[in-house]
């Protein structure tokens, strides 16, 4: 209800505004109620409303693999009082042909967080290393399949950049769609699939069950949670890496002074403790930077999957 | 483990758990009885207070007030026909015939009693055999999915007592609409007639809001009816004759239950579909299958169980694996994590206390949910004493605010009303609504199963049948499916054997 009575004012008010925020502030999220995407909106708006005394209401606005939410906030008035936490979708789904939004289409505020894929098989599976599997899934073409989210995600081109990179032809290992990692995991573990490239913390709870085992991560460095695990680069000298990202973000054309405003404020929700406990708990990545850094961050991410998505042959 | 269950008690008969239990249910009572806020939604509101909060209340929150939120959406489907919550379609047609024979206390005691009852028997469930069970869950792999899916819309035909030709018409108008959008295995846009909002498919709950509410208050527009009797002096007595139904129907409670629970565990099925399945199963195996749909309170004492344990259910593979077992659980696990009470076989050993105080949360909510329940049925009672000419323009402003909450769009509520017209032409010429609701929730999740099943097996059909568990499923959906033709072919044999002069 507070949601709603948020959205009314919105589009009652006028675009008067003495001192930025005297309203309260809408942040839609395009993914659906519980996921982490959607955790991480409600603490940054919780944090954001201590910053800026106004209250942060989280709105979902799901389906269409994010397209739907993704264009809300790019549609919204430009005036600071609807935000949203946009994710690495919005450089794929162009190249795919979905949408014909970019990341040119918002003015970004702030880069919040990211999450490398790793790759993560059965635990009794007979492959213990990253290097052992590959070579399987190159001497059996389409026997072993993998899964993790949905056709032409994030997970999907994580790995299938992956046998692109290292000169395996990304058709011998078959991606079977998923409403998201979770359901992945069930299935690697029921037997249905063999492989599943999706986050670490992700993976965290069937990895601590014994369930799932972890033979590397798509990063430069080791993730938090388990320090041992291998990067791709030491175990395949590749410089391969992915990682799923969120950012803050207003529609483009935001005035100057609201954008300053705005990354003052998400910087010291960055910085909070609360923030970084939240995080650290969840077993989420932690990275930040500006509205200019964000913005080259964000094309540079747009180039690098647009790039791997026509390698793999998923671009349009 | 008795040590630790007296830590339990501790921590949960504590004043300010107790509150906060209380104010949850409460919260629960309220959003289920609202059309369009459903018990996921009342998590999701609920998650950024308990960041607040130390591990036990934050737990308890959630459980006690999506506990409360199914049973209520009961109320608003008996007394008006729209389902609070998607939970409660399955029989709102049923509780709402029973209102208007006079019955609303029945249908609404019954909703009552029986979700606490399967509410408990879930977590008798839970307590005694979490890990194991989700153990045996997590064997399920698409093909099984996909049984289970074609079970559930076979079982869509048979409810109500509208034809079976005209019921699957209406199965296939659903199943078409579950074709719309991107979310599809492919990920390739259908049917979306270039609208973006389209993208998204059509979201369940706009849809039946409109298709059980909207189309009510149409037909009231046009054919005027008289106001519904309802059997005032009774105030106070949804628990009459209660004990009565138990002797009468335990069959249908404990199978509910059990199917209920059953449901729950499957990841990616919840309290909905758990209520369809048994409302079918009730009809199926009742001794007056003929009363179906006409406000007879067996399928409602089996369907209302179901959903209730459904909800219990699905915390065992959250608890245990971190792994969903429906949307409320999706955001339970990020709750989990928050609090430190990280899910898997660690939780049960390490921190024993905690675990068992979830448990005993589940237990008091679902005995609370007797006097709050009593108190909000005999509020909400009074609904049915205004006169209709204001009570339906106001139902229609609720429909709105329900289905614009969903999503936040205007596009819901345009949704809405569409499906809403839809709903009185295809009901004004016999066709029932009720299993094309089904068939948008179950029509996304056969073709997904089916598909990813295909693609594991590269296209070999025969795995569907080859993997025990999944065999087991398509030999009994077989049966269920041609139970009534060989039933037909046998009475037709013995009966020209007996009767060879009768023709």
């Amino acid at each position: 209800m507070r949601t709603l009575l948020a959205a009314l004012l919105v589009a009652a008010a006028t675009t008067a505004q003495a001192q930025y925020p005297n309203r309260p502030v809408q942040l839609i999220v395009p993914w659906g109620a519980g996921g982490g995407t959607d955790a991480t909106a409600r603490i940054i708006g919780a944090l954001m409303e201590k910053e800026l005394k106004q209250p942060f209401n989280v709105v979902n606005r799901t389906g269409g693999s994010g397209v739907v939410g993704h264009d809300a906030i790019a549609r919204a008035p430009a005036d600071g009082y609807t935000l949203g936490l946009i994710t690495v979708e919005i450089t794929m789904m162009h190249h795919v042909g979905l949408t014909p939004l970019t990341y040119k289409d918002y003015t970004p505020i702030g880069l919040m967080n990211a999450d490398p894929s790793g790759i993560s098989v059965r635990a009794d599976s007979p492959y213990k290393s990253v290097k052992d599997l590959l070579a399987a899934v190159k001497a059996n073409p389409g026997k072993f399949k993998a899964s993790g989210t949905g056709q032409g995600g994030i997970w999907h081109l994580a790995i299938a950049g992956l046998l692109k990179d290292q000169g395996i032809d990304p058709g011998a290992l078959p991606w079977v769609p998923s409403q998201g990692a979770a359901p992945g995991l069930q299935d690697l573990v029921s037997g249905g699939v063999e492989v599943v490239p999706c986050s670490i913390p992700e993976a965290r709870a069937m990895i601590d069950a014994g369930k799932v085992r972890a033979l590397a991560i798509m990063d430069d460095n080791p993730p938090a949670l388990y320090p041992n695990l291998p990067t791709l680069k030491k175990e395949l000298g590749t410089n391969w890496k992915i990682a799923a990202w969120r950012v803050i973000a207003a529609p483009k054309g935001l005035p100057a002074d609201v954008q300053k405003t705005l990354a003052i404020a998400l910087k010291k929700v960055y910085d909070s403790k609360d923030y970084k406990e939240f995080m650290a708990k969840q077993g989420y990545g932690t990275v930040w930077a500006g509205p200019e850094d964000t913005a080259k961050f964000m094309a540079a991410s747009d180039a690098n999957l647009g790039g791997a998505l026509k390698a793999v042959g998923l671009a349009k | 483990m008795l040590h630790a269950y007296a830590q339990a008690f501790a921590l949960v008969f504590d004043p300010y758990v107790l509150t906060v239990i209380l104010c949850s249910a409460l919260f629960g009572l309220f959003v289920g009885c609202i059309p369009g806020l459903t018990a996921t939604m009342a998590t999701a509101l609920l998650v950024p207070i308990t960041f607040f909060m130390p591990p036990v209340p934050a737990v308890a929150a959630i459980v006690t007030a999506t506990a409360m939120a199914i049973f209520s959406g009961d109320i608003p489907g008996a007394l008006l026909r729209i389902p609070g919550t998607p939970a409660s379609a399955a029989y709102t047609d049923e509780a709402y015939a029973m209102t208007k024979k006079g019955q609303a206390e029945v249908a609404l005691g019954a909703g009552l009693v029986f979700s606490a009852i399967g509410g408990l028997f879930g977590t008798a469930v839970m307590m005694t055999s979490a890990p194991a069970l989700a153990e045996i869950a997590l064997k399920f792999s698409d093909y099984e999915y996909f049984w289970m899916v074609v079970l559930g819309l076979a079982g869509a035909v048979f409810i109500g007592n509208a034809s079976v030709l005209k019921a699957s018409m209406s199965l296939l108008l659903g199943l078409l609409v579950a074709c719309i959008g991107l979310d599809n295995p492919a990920g390739y846009p259908r049917f979306d007639l270039g609208i973006t909002e389209l993208k998204g498919g059509v979201s369940l709950i706009p849809m039946m809001v409109g298709m059980f509410a909207v189309s009510e208050i149409l037909r009231f527009v046009v054919h005027m009816d008289p106001p519904l009797k309802l059997a005032t002096e009774k105030i106070g007595n949804v628990f009459k004759g209660m004990w009565g139904l138990l002797v009468k129907y335990p069959w249908p409670l404990v199978r509910g239950s059990a199917l209920g629970t059953v449901i729950g565990i499957q990841p990616g099925s919840g309290a909905d579909m758990a209520a369809w399945m048994s409302y079918a199963m009730a009809k199926k195996f009742s001794k007056e299958p003929e009363k179906f749909g006409t406000g007879h309170v067996e399928g409602i004492v089996e369907a209302g169980a179901a959903n209730n344990s459904a909800l219990a259910g699905a915390w065992i593979p959250a608890l245990v694996f971190g792994i969903p077992g429906d949307s409320i659980t999706a955001i339970a696990i990020g709750v989990l994590y928050l609090k430190g009470l990280n899910p898997g076989p660690t939780l049960f050993i390490n921190n024993p206390q905690n675990i068992y105080a979830i448990f005993l949360v589940f237990v008091l909510a679902n005995i609370i949910m007797l006097p709050l329940g009593w108190l909000t049925i005999k509020a909400a009672k009074n609904v049915l004493r205004l006169p209709r000419n204001i009570l339906m323009p106001a139902i229609l402003l609720f429909c709105i605010v329900g289905s614009f909450a969903i999503n936040n769009t205007v596009f819901g509520v345009l949704l809405t009303l569409v499906f809403g017209l839809l709903a009185f032409v295809l009901e004004e010429n016999g066709f029932p609504v009720a299993p094309a609701i089904l068939g948008v929730v179950l029509g996304q999740m056969m073709e997904e199963n089916f598909i990813k099943s295909m693609i594991k097996s590269d296209g070999d059909v025969t795995a569907f049948v080859t993997r025990p568990i999944a065999g087991f499923l398509a030999v009994s959906t077989f049966i269920i499916l041609f139970w009534p033709i060989g039933a037909w072919l046998w009475r037709r044999y013995f009966s020209r054997r007996n009767m060879p002069v009768a023709e």
